[in-house]
Parts: C-alpha cells; sequence; structure tokens
C-alpha cells in the first residue's frame, strides 16, 4: 500500500505553513476569474453580507420610523420604498444565495471529497450574474425607488411609478444565478462523489443542498416568466394581468406563488442542513434518524410545490381550493417535525459542547419551534382569515427567515470559519454577540405577534395609537439585534489579522471537510479520498484519518 | 384564563369571533405545550449530557423504527384536528344567510365607499342594526384592497373587475375599525374606515336623519370632523405642506392657476365644484386624480367642508 497516505489526523493539529487557495495565487485577477470554488464561495459570502448589512439598514430604518404613529423620520413614500427594498434585497440578494452560493460553494466539493463543483465555469458565471443582478437592483433603488413591496402584486405594479421594471428584471436576473448554482450542485453530487460514497454516506447537508437545487432548477424558471410578463405588461400593456387591459391579477398571484412558496423552502431546507451538520459534530454523536431527515428534505422539497394558495386564502380564490391547500400546508409540517426530534434526540446522551456553532444551533431550536409552531395558526383556514396580512405573518416569517435560516447561516459561518479561513475567533465575544441576538430578535418579533393577533396590518406607515407600545418594544429589540450582529462581524474580521491558528479539525468533525488543511490546498485533498466510514461515525473518541490516493 | 384571551384579541364583535377565538387558543395552547417540551428536552440534554472530556464516548444510536413512527403520527394527528376545526369556521365565515342586509362597497385608492339597498351612499363609515347579518358586495376601482376587520375577525379582498364578498352578523351595540390589509400605495396606512353597530331604533334614524352628533353641530366644526372621516386629508393638509392635491391651508381667496390656462379665486363656488366636479378644473403642477363625491355628500356636509376650507386660514 505504498500509494497510500494518511491525511492529517490530530483534532488540532497546526498545519504547515504552505500554500493553500487563499494564497496559492495573488492578485485581483487571480479572484475575479478564479474558477476554485472555495474562491467562488468566499466571493459569494463578502457579497452577501454586504446585502445583509444593506438590507438590515433599511430594516432599522423601518423600525425607527414605526417607533412613533405618523411621521418620525420620514415620509410615507420613502417608508413604502424602504420596506420593499428590505424585503427585496433580503430575500433575492441574502437569503436566498446565503447558504448554498456561499457556505455550500465551500463546503459542498469537500464534503464529497471532490476537487471541485462539475461546471466550474457555470459556479464563477453564478456569482457576476448575482453581482449584474445586484446591479440592477441598486440602479432601480436610486432612480426612481420601487414602492410595491417585494411581492410586485399586481395591478398596483403595473400602475405605480418608479422603477418597477428595472428591480423585476434585476430580480429576473439574479433567478438565473439561483439556477446555475442548483444545476452545479445537482451534478456535483450525482456525479463527483468520492469512491465509497454511496448517497446514504453523503453528510446531511448535501443532501439539504440537493433537495434545495431541485426546488431552484424547477421553480425558479416560473418567477422568470412571471417578471417578464410583468415587465411586458408594464412597458406594452399586453394585458395578462392588468383588470383595465383584460387580464387578471389574481393570475399573477398564482405565477409568483408558484415559485415563492418553494422559495421559501430554498431559504429553510439549507438553514436545516447546516443543523444536521453542527448538531453531531458537537454533540459527539451520531445522528438520529439519518433517513429520515435526508428523505424529509426531499419530501419537503416535494410538498413544497402544492401549497403555494395558502398565500391567498382570503383573495377571492374558491373555498374549494382554500380548502384543499390548507390541507395540503399542514402536510409540510410533518417532515419539519420530524427533524426537530430527530435533532433532539441525536443531543440525548451525547458529548454536548456549547461552542459557538452550537449556541447557534439551539438557538436555531428555539426560534424554529417559535416559527412553525406558529404556522399552525396561518395554515388554518378560520385563523388565517383573521391574521392573513398582519404583523402576525410578519412576525412569523421572520421567525422563520431571521431566526432559522439567518441563525443557522451565522451557526455554519462559525462552524467552518476556521476551516475557510484557518483562524479562529473570540468565543467569549460569540457568547455575547449570541445573547444579544437571541434576546434581540425575541424582543423584536414576539411582540409583532400580539400586534397581529391584535388586528395591525402589515406595510402600515401610520397606525393606531393603541398599537404604540408594541411598537417602541419591536424598535427597541431591533437595535438590541443590531448590536449583536455587528459584534458577530467585528470579533469574524478581527480574526483575519490573526495568523493561521485553527487547526485542521478543531470541532473533531467526522466529515471529509475536516480531513484537509485550513484552509484547504487549491485542489482540496492531496489526492482522492476513499470513504469508508459514515459521516457522523462517533464510534472512535478521535476522528479516524481517511484514506488518500494520491493523484499520479 | 381569559385574560390572556383578550390581552391576544380584540373585542369579539359577534358569535363568530367567539368561535374562531376558541380554535386560536386551542392552537396557542397546544404550541406552548410543545414549545415548552421543546425547549426542556434542550435544556435538559443540554445540562445532563455536557461534555465531561475529550475521551467522551457516545452511544451509536442510529433510528428507532417505533419512536420515528410516534412522532410522525401523533403530530399528524393533532395537524388533522386543527385542519377540520379551521376548515368548519371557513364554511361557516363564508357562508352567508339569504336574509342579510346587502350592502355594495367600492374601495379606491385611499377611501370606502358604501351603498345601502335604499340608494344611500356613504363614505368611510356604516352604521349597522344589530342583530343582523349584513353582507357585503365588494370591488375596487383601482389596485387590490382588503375589507379587515379584525372585531368580527374577518377579512376578504377587494379585486378590481370581480366582486368578492364578506358577511357579518353583529351581536352587539359599538363601534368598530375597517383595515384596509392588502398593500395600496401611499395612503394606504390612513384608508380606515368605522363600523357603528346600532340598535334598530338608532339605525333608522340614522338612516333619515344622518348622524345625531353631527346634526346640530356647527358647520365649520362639522366640516374638520368630515375632512377626517371622508378621507380629504389623506391628499390635502391643512398646514401648507404639500400632498397628493393642494393644502387648504390660506387656500380660500387665493388665486389658481389651472392645465388649461385660464385661472380663477378660489370662492364658495369654486370649492364646490371641486367637491363635485374634480376635473372640471386641475391646478398647475399637480394631478387630476381626485374622485367626484356626488352623491356621497348632502348639501349640508359640502356646506359644512366649505366653511371649513374658509376657516383655514
Amino acid at each position: 500500500m505504498a500509494d497510500v497516505i494518511a491525511a492529517p489526523d490530530g483534532v488540532n493539529q497546526h498545519h504547515p505553513p504552505g500554500k493553500n487557495y487563499l494564497n496559492a495565487e495573488r492578485g485581483l485577477k487571480s479572484w475575479i476569474f478564479t474558477l476554485d470554488h472555495k474562491r467562488i464561495g468566499v466571493m459569494y459570502l463578502w457579497s452577501v453580507l454586504t446585502a445583509f448589512l444593506l438590507g438590515g439598514l433599511f430594516a432599522m430604518l423601518i423600525r425607527l420610523e414605526l417607533l412613533t404613529p405618523q411621521r418620525t423620520i420620514m415620509d410615507a413614500d420613502t417608508y413604502n420604498q424602504a420596506f420593499t427594498l428590505h424585503g427585496a434585497i433580503m430575500t433575492f440578494l441574502f437569503i436566498i444565495p446565503a447558504i448554498p452560493a456561499s457556505l455550500g460553494n465551500f463546503v459542498l466539493p469537500l464534503m464529497l471529497g471532490a476537487k471541485d463543483v462539475a461546471f466550474p465555469k457555470l459556479n464563477l458565471a453564478s456569482y457576476w450574474v448575482y453581482v449584474l443582478g445586484a446591479i440592477f437592483a441598486i440602479t432601480a433603488m436610486v432612480t426612481g425607488g420601487v414602492d410595491t413591496g417585494w411581492t410586485f402584486y399586481t395591478p398596483y405594479s403595473t400602475t405605480t411609478g418608479g422603477a418597477v421594471s428595472t428591480m423585476t428584471l434585476a430580480a429576473f436576473i439574479l433567478g438565473f444565478s439561483s439556477i446555475f448554482t442548483g444545476v452545479n450542485f445537482i451534478a456535483t453530487i450525482h456525479k463527483m462523489r468520492a469512491p465509497g460514497m454511496t448517497w446514504f454516506k453523503m453528510p446531511l447537508f448535501v443532501w439539504g443542498a440537493y433537495a434545495t437545487a431541485i426546488i431552484q432548477v424547477l421553480a425558479t424558471p416560473i418567477l422568470g416568466i412571471t417578471l417578464l410578463l410583468l415587465m411586458m405588461e408594464r412597458l406594452w400593456e399586453i394585458g395578462i394581468f392588468d383588470p383595465r387591459l383584460g387580464g387578471d391579477p389574481i393570475l399573477f398571484q398564482h405565477f409568483f406563488w408558484f415559485y415563492s412558496h418553494p422559495a421559501v423552502y430554498i431559504m429553510i431546507l439549507p438553514g436545516m442542513a447546516i443543523m444536521s451538520e453542527v448538531i453531531p459534530v458537537f454533540s459527539k454523536k451520531t445522528i438520529f434518524g439519518y433517513r429520515a431527515i435526508a428523505y424529509s428534505s426531499v419530501a419537503i422539497a416535494f410538498i413544497s410545490f402544492l401549497v403555494w394558495g395558502h398565500h391567498m386564502f382570503v383573495s377571492g380564490q374558491s373555498e374549494a381550493a382554500a380548502a384543499i391547500f390548507s390541507f395540503l400546508t399542514f402536510f409540510v409540517s410533518i417532515p419539519s417535525a420530524v427533524k426537530v426530534w430527530n435533532w433532539l434526540a441525536t443531543m440525548y446522551r451525547g458529548s454536548i459542547e456549547l461552542k459557538a456553532p452550537m449556541l447557534y444551533a439551539i438557538m436555531f431550536l428555539l426560534l424554529f419551534a417559535i416559527g412553525g409552531l406558529t404556522g399552525l395558526f396561518l395554515g388554518a383556514l378560520a385563523t388565517d382569515v383573521h391574521l392573513h396580512d398582519t404583523y402576525f405573518v410578519v412576525a412569523h416569517f421572520h421567525y422563520v427567515m431571521m431566526g432559522s435560516t439567518t441563525i443557522a447561516f451565522i451557526a455554519g459561518l462559525h462552524h467552518w470559519w476556521p476551516k475557510m479561513f484557518g483562524r479562529t475567533y473570540s468565543e467569549t465575544l460569540a457568547r455575547v454577540g449570541a445573547v444579544l441576538i437571541f434576546i434581540g430578535l425575541n424582543t423584536t418579533f414576539l411582540s409583532q405577534f400580539v400586534l397581529g393577533t391584535r388586528g395591525m396590518p402589515r406595510r402600515y406607515y401610520n397606525y393606531l395609537d393603541q398599537f404604540q407600545p408594541l411598537h417602541a418594544f419591536s424598535t427597541f429589540g431591533s437595535w438590541i439585534l443590531g448590536l449583536g450582529l455587528f459584534i458577530v462581524l467585528g470579533y469574524l474580521l478581527a480574526s483575519l489579522r490573526k495568523k493561521y491558528d485553527a487547526g485542521d479539525n478543531p470541532w473533531g468533525g467526522r466529515t471529509l471537510e475536516w480531513q484537509t488543511s485550513s484552509p484547504p490546498i487549491t485542489h482540496n485533498f492531496p489526492g482522492t479520498p476513499v470513504v469508508e466510514r459514515g459521516p457522523y461515525d462517533y464510534t472512535t473518541a478521535q476522528p479516524q484519518p481517511v484514506k488518500i490516493i494520491p493523484d499520479r | 384564563m381569559n385574560w390572556f384571551r383578550s390581552i391576544l384579541l380584540p373585542v369579539e364583535g359577534s358569535a363568530y369571533a367567539q368561535q374562531h377565538d376558541d380554535l386560536f387558543m386551542f392552537i396557542v395552547w397546544l404550541s406552548v405545550f410543545f414549545f415548552l417540551l421543546i425547549a426542556g428536552l434542550l435544556g435538559f440534554f443540554t445540562w445532563r449530557y455536557r461534555r465531561r472530556g475529550p475521551d467522551d464516548i457516545t452511544p451509536n444510536i442510529s433510528h428507532s423504527f417505533k419512536l420515528e413512527v410516534i412522532w410522525s403520527v401523533i403530530p399528524a394527528i393533532i395537524v388533522i384536528v386543527i385542519f377540520v376545526w379551521g376548515f368548519r369556521g371557513y364554511v361557516r365565515a363564508t357562508t352567508s344567510p339569504g336574509d342579510a342586509l346587502e350592502i355594495q362597497v367600492i374601495g379606491k385608492k385611499w377611501l370606502w365607499e358604501f351603498e345601502y339597498p335604499d340608494g344611500m351612499r356613504t363614505l368611510n363609515e356604516i352604521h349597522i342594526p344589530v342583530g343582523k347579518p349584513v353582507r357585503f358586495i365588494m370591488s375596487s376601482e383601482d389596485v387590490i384592497h382588503s375589507f379587515y376587520v379584525p372585531s368580527f375577525r374577518v377579512k376578504k379582498d377587494v379585486v378590481p373587475n370581480m366582486y368578492t364578498e364578506l358577511w357579518l352578523h353583529p351581536e352587539e351595540e359599538g363601534i368598530h375599525t375597517l383595515f384596509c390589509a392588502e398593500y395600496c400605495g401611499r395612503g394606504h396606512s390612513d384608508m380606515l374606515g368605522s363600523i357603528y353597530v346600532d340598535s334598530e331604533e338608532k339605525f333608522s334614524e340614522w338612516q333619515e336623519m344622518g348622524d345625531e352628533r353631527t346634526r346640530n353641530m356647527p358647520l365649520a366644526e362639522l366640516g374638520a370632523i368630515l375632512y377626517e372621516s371622508r378621507g380629504c386629508e389623506t391628499c390635502h393638509s391643512i398646514d401648507g405642506s404639500r400632498r397628493d392635491g393642494p393644502s387648504f391651508g390660506g387656500i380660500f381667496g387665493a388665486t389658481h392657476q389651472f392645465t388649461d390656462g385660464t385661472s380663477a379665486v378660489v370662492d364658495e363656488n369654486y370649492l364646490r365644484q371641486s367637491i363635485l366636479e374634480p376635473q372640471a378644473k386641475i391646478l398647475t403642477s399637480y394631478e387630476g386624480i381626485m374622485p367626484t363625491f356626488q352623491g356621497l355628500l348632502r348639501d349640508r356636509e359640502i356646506q359644512a367642508l366649505v366653511e371649513f376650507i374658509k376657516s383655514q386660514q
């Protein structure tokens, strides 16, 4: 066995200073034209974080305006643009690409033991198409703004002024970026798994990314054609959505949610996928119910296509349709609940270490529980009629998008940060940040549930005096939340000034990305890893080295 | 636990609202139970199974078919119960009885227009008799709006080019707020209305003579009320600041230039014409977007608004 060498195996072995993907090539051009999935992942990471910052800025402005009824800091038109941009930026520029395109791009090939994704050039194209889309979105922002809400409902969106067409074009372009990533992941997962890695030896993150990619590829084209029709309606009045021209405004809602409901799962499935990695690693225990988690990801992806009508219970669609959609909606909750029980069972009799990623994982479980349970109110027809388009809905989806997906993203960022950049961050500051974020999030959004149940509609610039205490409470919460997020950003950036100090496998993970150096070398592994053990094999106290066949 | 129910939810204006709230509270307690279960297990496991050292070995528990069936089937049963309960409420909320009082509703940016069976029309304000079902037949003149009355737990989108309907059965006298719940632009959050549930006598009195509070009110004072309740303030300020229409502040006696090149001094006749035929004279630098109020205001109400505008100097 002369051609088989062992990879570094120690938990905290320091990699000798040498070449890695970050310093192998230097200069701007080496980044702009890179085909390395890790570099593309890093470029995506900085881009989505910038989008998050921008979207977050709008969120803070919105909350500040809502501190008092009537005018606080801006007029109604500016407010309507602010919440539209907050929603559009957070959805299209941050949360959809956040996990798959940044962390996913980085770790997915590593987890599979591959040298790169299946189509590296398509991967680079995906990034630059994303940048192009972002440029259009910013153009729309500065040339007239958009005040339609991120949902672009007709006929408001076909009749209002501003740069609606430019913003729609931006979302149209961003759709391609999303499809490219999806196609790439599907091909990579099918064709580039290391020898020995059967479908059921893949890490569950890969299963989550696979289910996400399927939705991206199947659903995004629907959004594309819908937005194209909307643009044509605005430019040439073709009469498909605008009732003045013989169109049907509710048709737009059907088209829009046929994409945008599955898109909710494009956002949450990768978050769940991160949980399935972080929880076993920090419980040092094999995942409970591997197959149930893997199948439930695929089940969620499938059912997600059948429930779009639950956004339209009061829209004027038929009562029979509403009943069917309500019934199907409840069946998305079963696979989601199964996952939560599986994660909890994984922790049972584990060896739990409350490092930063695990802290966020626990936070995820609590916030996702709230987000999921409040979904029951919205799935049930009678209660949805009262709560639809109120702050209850706003609070519900922020618990899922912010409290779950974004928290999972932060958990993943802390989990793979040492792998991506080879540096460790301050655990103490991480705890302070996590506690502030947890308090801030709940202060901001728990109060909004009560606003909603008491009848406060959403997208309101002005409101009745009786709602003011809860609005003010929510605004204070947003400041705590913002502070917590800035602390996280601060210590993560500060860690980049340090020397490489992370070690190859700081958490003792068993998946393949921990079997290479931190940061990884350009080709990921010195050869081809051969998989013999499962991804969550914690039968030994220490990670066992994987066999690597050197390249000829 | 009634105090908890009344913190979470607004007043219950009908028997349906009570039924709705029963389901609502059922899901609340169910959620509280499952949240505490999850949080409790999380806390307990994190403490009980904390890491003791680098040589910890954990049991290799891959799955348990029995457990997995249990925790899939129990939630499935629970959600089916919630579905059926919610469905039955929805059927009740959407099936109106045949003997209802029918009121036509037009939603437009940014006001509600109502028409009673006898042809009487009102704006942003309706009176309905207590104990009698009322059916609203609704349509929009521009974009999608949504008719939402939290006290009755009912909501329905108001869509252009199609009729939607909604009904309610008020059980007690009272005043309830009507909100627009579908985003419709600048005045969305000011597109409110009031629903007065009156006793039978008060209702027929109102039908004949208008609102008792305003019957003997000085004109300018009545005008101030109408300025808010009829939606004038959405587009016309009184402090001179610019909205979609010219401000009322200092408007009386000023000279207006119109888009057709003519001009006129603002007097009573001009104001009256602008309320009833707003498209006749469009001020330069403004768009002619004001709807007509012909048939929507009583003569005394027009006089009151003119007096109110006159008093804004």
